[in-house]
């Protein structure tokens, strides 16, 4: 049933619209709150001057939003036209969480959007004001479902196979949403979507106060945004961190892969940087893996398992298998997936003849089995690592972006502060070209998250190749190229029009 | 509480929800229907800009009633989601991309420097509004027409012709499902203008279009229900599908309250074109929407009860979908009954919110005062 040009091709759909989806999300996330903020200030002050700054920031807002909603539709549909036997897979669980977020989010979001953008001079100045706020929690809400949703591909919980249906069905859905994984990734995430929104109000008031305009306006928006963003950004590290915790204990393989890992250790280090070595093979325990790095002593243990002297298994242990630490070989998770396989069809076919007795001879084999049934599709050994390269350099950039952001953030507040930040030109130039590097980490922490997880669609339990709808790839190509224009040309129009609605300053709006 | 409601009970229950939904939808669609009268409607930029603002403040209810409508399915029936949008492939891509472009065209239209030029945005809000909506019926009607997919006994399943669901629109019914669809929301957009804006020009010209947008909806609406009522249907028992004659029909006569709902919704439908036409009333649109409501929910739950298959399929009719065999499991559609209960209460907001902020009529003055105005 596989075919690995449709599978390459769907992945590659996904990975493209769900980027585009993801260049919108974050500052949608964070903007909402910062204008929320600014609003409050207005309505408790009553300064008319927060309310042009609240609603320069709330016209950038509207802009982005537009063409978020645009790229987030086909991401709910795209389950089902591209990843069909996944929807149907594991649909009764997944399904959930989408549902939830359109009833508790998208309508909270879409209703109130409106009343803050018309209703200035229809409801009163309390009722606007709560609509602000209503937007930035729908906003949040619906990241809160999504990635509970996305957390339980990473860490599959709460649920039981059932051989009759050919799928799996929820068991509690309690332990779906209050999934670590699923916590610690919303954390971040929202976080992560905080910092993007004040990197922008920074960059874009550093552009006001290098042009000598608009520097009021500028400045106060630079106090705000900065003080939230230094706030976001230590949640953001404390959260990140959290999260490779949790990769390490669900998600071996990605670890590894992150940190370019190959032979397990005990009081292993971080790579802070290195360039890894291309000649370097998976099995090969000889080679070196970096040409050079710079490495933190103990870190990795201490991030992964918070023990200084914890082993952390290397990308030749998992596949190769390491008996001293009980890891088994890749190869035999392997076989007993086929075992696994072979009991349920066996299964199905007792089941249709009407011979009960040996139905549930099969059905017992495949209870013992069960937990590896996803490796029974896979057929060589190292293809549960996922590729290294881009994996491990997407973290490490994510991961020194971040310290760049923070640092950033504590120096722009001090010279706020201190009333000297239009005389720092370097730093305000830095700010301006900081906002790229914002979605620069944004992407990368989504490439480390979702290429780390390959081969599975689901973590152990569901390889992508069994995952795709059975299209002609000829028809996946057809709507990618068309994705790829459209939504290239809508970028290009929200950046001009963004751009020119900057440039028309705060008075304007 | 839902937990001790039988898994058949739940699954009806989840099925009328998505004929709520479904119906909500469809009373929407009015955004839509507006955006292919934007031209007819106006005879000048100020005229056109009003009919933008009268639509541009409520766009995004619609287009998140679809991605509800998506969710619930997703959520409660996995199975029909995951082969009808799976294998009917091109027609739900061409529906998306139909609004994928509707959902930035208010916001850029008339902004300066927006790349693509205002009539190009004003473009996409014609495609969504006619193609889009003709494409949702289609789509629509192949629940009761079928679509060309097996399934194996692990429940995946292929679809058997390469047109991937664009054939749907070879079959007359489908699209005679898409037309009365557009030329509804066409009317319900009409009946809405009547009431939002207050031009006397804008008015006159509406009061035109809805006459004859009303003819042919009524004409198609007809040949459409007398295409249901004729049509076989496919039904199933302990051994399986099997087609039957007049199923639909069958179907309302055994559940009474679906032809009262059916006999209201068209007669509110009809009556609201009436007084807007001949009592000068602005309140059709109350009467007209609810009336759209009542006549979706009835028709799509025509599909969910009486042992009838949700999406028949013409390959191998023992693969066809009903609400048992293509439903989560129980345990799933009690846990989203208890989240179903939000949906009154979110209803409700938005029912005040658009109270208040519809108090006063859309007239030139108004939009030029508003700040964000599309
Ligand atoms: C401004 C963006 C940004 C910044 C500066 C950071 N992150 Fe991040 N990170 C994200 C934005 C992000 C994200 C886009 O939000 C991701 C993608 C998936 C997710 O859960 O959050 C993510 C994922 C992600 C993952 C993978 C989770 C998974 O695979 O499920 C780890 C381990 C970290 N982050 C750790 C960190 C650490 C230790 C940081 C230290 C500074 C850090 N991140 C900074
Ligand atoms: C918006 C942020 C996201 C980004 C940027 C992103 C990025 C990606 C990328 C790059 C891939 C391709 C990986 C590969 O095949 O090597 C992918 C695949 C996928 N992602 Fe995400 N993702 C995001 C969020 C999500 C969420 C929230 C979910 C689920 C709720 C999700 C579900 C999937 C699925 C089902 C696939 C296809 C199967 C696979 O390739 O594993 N993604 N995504
Ligand atoms: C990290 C992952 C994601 C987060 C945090 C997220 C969050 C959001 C937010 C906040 C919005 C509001 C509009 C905007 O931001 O401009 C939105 C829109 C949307 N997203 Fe995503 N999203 C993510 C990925 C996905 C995925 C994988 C799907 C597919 C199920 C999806 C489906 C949608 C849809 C359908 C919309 C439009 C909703 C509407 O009608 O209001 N998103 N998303």
């Amino acid at each position: 049933m596989e075919n690995s040009l449709l599978v390459e091709l769907s992945r590659a759909q996904f990975a493209l619209t769900a980027l585009y989806h993801w260049l919108f999300v974050p500052l949608t996330l964070g903007l909402s709150f910062i204008v929320a903020i600014m609003e409050t200030i207005y309505v408790k002050t009553g300064n008319e001057e927060w309310k042009k700054i609240t609603k320069f920031w709330m016209t950038l807002f509207a802009i982005n939003f537009a063409i978020g909603l645009a790229t987030g539709i086909i991401m709910e549909f795209e389950f089902g036209t591209n990843w069909a036997n996944y929807s149907w897979i594991v649909g009764d669980i997944f399904g959930a969480p989408l549902a939830i977020e359109g009833i508790m989010a998208f309508f909270l979001e879409s209703t109130f959007f409106a009343v803050m953008f018309f209703g200035w001079n229809k409801v009163s100045k309390k009722i606007h004001l709560l609509s602000t706020w209503l937007v930035a929690v729908g906003s949040n809400l619906s990241a809160l479902w999504i990635l509970v949703a996305n957390g339980w591909m990473q860490s599959p919980v709460g649920m039981k196979f059932n051989p009759d249906t050919a799928r799996f069905e929820m068991e509690k859905f309690f332990d779906v949403l209050f999934n670590p994984v699923a916590v610690s990734k919303f954390l971040h995430t929202i976080s992560s979507g905080y910092v993007m929104g004040s990197l922008f109000v920074i960059g874009i008031s550093a552009w006001f106060l290098l042009k000598g305009k608009e520097v009021i306006f500028a400045k106060r928006s630079i106090i705000v945004a900065a003080s939230f963003g230094l706030l976001a950004s230590i949640f953001l590290i404390v959260t990140g961190d959290e999260s490779a915790y949790q990769v390490a204990q669900k998600q071996p393989a990605k670890l590894a892969t992150m940190e370019g890992l190959y032979d397990g250790e005990k009081r292993a280090g971080i790579i802070a940087i290195g360039q890894l070595n291309p000649d370097k093979k998976i099995g090969d325990r000889t080679t070196d893996p970096f040409l050079w790095k710079l490495e933190v002593p103990n870190a990795l243990s201490l991030l992964g398992y918070r023990q200084i002297d914890a082993f952390v298994p290397g990308i030749n242990d998992l596949v190769l298998g390491n008996e001293r630490l009980e890891i088994e070989p890749a190869i035999v998770k392997i076989e007993k997936g086929k075992l696994a396989l072979e009991s349920l069809r066996g299964y199905k076919d007792a089941k249709k003849v009407g011979n009960e007795e040996l139905a549930n001879s099969y059905l017992e084999k495949f209870r013992t089995y069960e937990k590896y049934m996803g490796y029974g599709y896979l057929k060589k050994a190292e293809e549960i690592i996922p590729p290294i390269g881009l994996t491990f350099y997407s973290f490490h950039i994510m991961v020194g972006l971040g310290s760049w952001f923070l640092l950033l953030f504590i120096l722009v507040l001090y010279f706020s502060m201190i009333g000297k930040i239009e005389e720092k030109r370097l730093l305000l130039k830095s700010a301006l070209l900081t906002i790229p590097l914002g979605y620069l980490a944004h992407e990368s922490g989504w490439i480390v998250a979702e290429v780390g997880r390959q081969p599975w669609a689901i973590q152990d339990m569901l390889p992508i190749g069994v995952a795709t709808s059975q299209l002609d790839a000829t028809a996946v190509s057809i709507t990618m190229s068309l994705f790829a224009i459209l939504f290239t040309s809508l970028l290009i129009a929200e950046i001009k029009i963004m751009v020119t609605q900057i440039k028309l300053g705060f008075k304007e709006h | 509480m839902f937990e001790t409601f039988s898994l058949l009970t739940l699954q009806q229950y989840w099925w009328f929800l998505v004929a709520v939904l479904g119906a909500l939808f469809v009373l929407m669609t009015f955004v839509q229907g507006g955006q292919t009268l934007l031209s007819t409607l106006s005879s000048s930029e100020e005229e056109k800009d009003m009919l933008v603002a009268s639509l541009g403040r409520k766009w995004e209810l619609t287009f998140t009633a679809l991605v509800m409508f998506g969710g619930a399915l997703f959520a409660a029936f996995p199975l029909f989601y995951s082969i009808s949008f799976g294998g009917a492939y091109f027609v739900w891509m061409a529906i998306l991309f139909c609004f994928i472009i509707q959902a930035v065209s208010y916001e850029y239209r008339k902004k300066p420097n927006n790349f693509l030029g205002k009539k190009t945005y004003e473009l996409f809000l014609f495609i969504n509004g006619s193609l889009g909506i003709i494409l949702i019926g289609a789509a629509l009607g192949t629940l009761f027409s079928g679509g060309n997919f097996i399934k194996n006994d692990m429940n995946l399943a292929h679809w058997t012709m390469a047109s991937r669901g664009l054939e749907a629109v070879l079959n007359p019914f489908n699209v005679i499902f898409g037309l009365t669809l557009f030329f509804l929301a066409r009317v319900l957009a009409e009946l809405y203008f009547l009431n939002n804006i207050d031009s006397n020009n804008i008015i006159e010209k509406t009061k035109k279009a809805l006459k004859k947008d009303g003819v042919i909806f009524v004409i198609l609406y007809l040949a459409l229900t007398g295409m249901i009522l004729s049509m076989s249907g496919v039904g199933y028992d302990k051994n399986g599908f099997f087609i039957q004659e007049y199923k639909f029909l069958n179907n309302f006569l055994a559940n009474p309250i679906l032809l009262v709902l059916f006999l209201a919704g068209t007669l509110l439908v009809l009556y609201s074109i009436f007084i807007s036409l001949f009592k000068d009333s602005d309140k059709g649109i109350w009467f007209g929407g609810l009336g759209a409501v009542l006549a979706v929910i009835s028709i799509l739950s025509l599909l969910g009860f009486n042992n009838t298959a949700i999406y028949p399929s013409l390959a191998d009719i023992q693969s066809s979908l009903s609400i048992e065999n293509a439903s989560g499991s129980k345990y799933t559609l009690s846990v989203m009954s208890y989240v179903s209960l939000g949906v009154p209460f979110v209803l409700g907001y938005i029912f005040l919110v658009w109270r208040s902020m519809d108090q006063v009529k859309i007239t030139s003055e108004e939009i030029q005062e508003d700040s964000h105005h599309y």
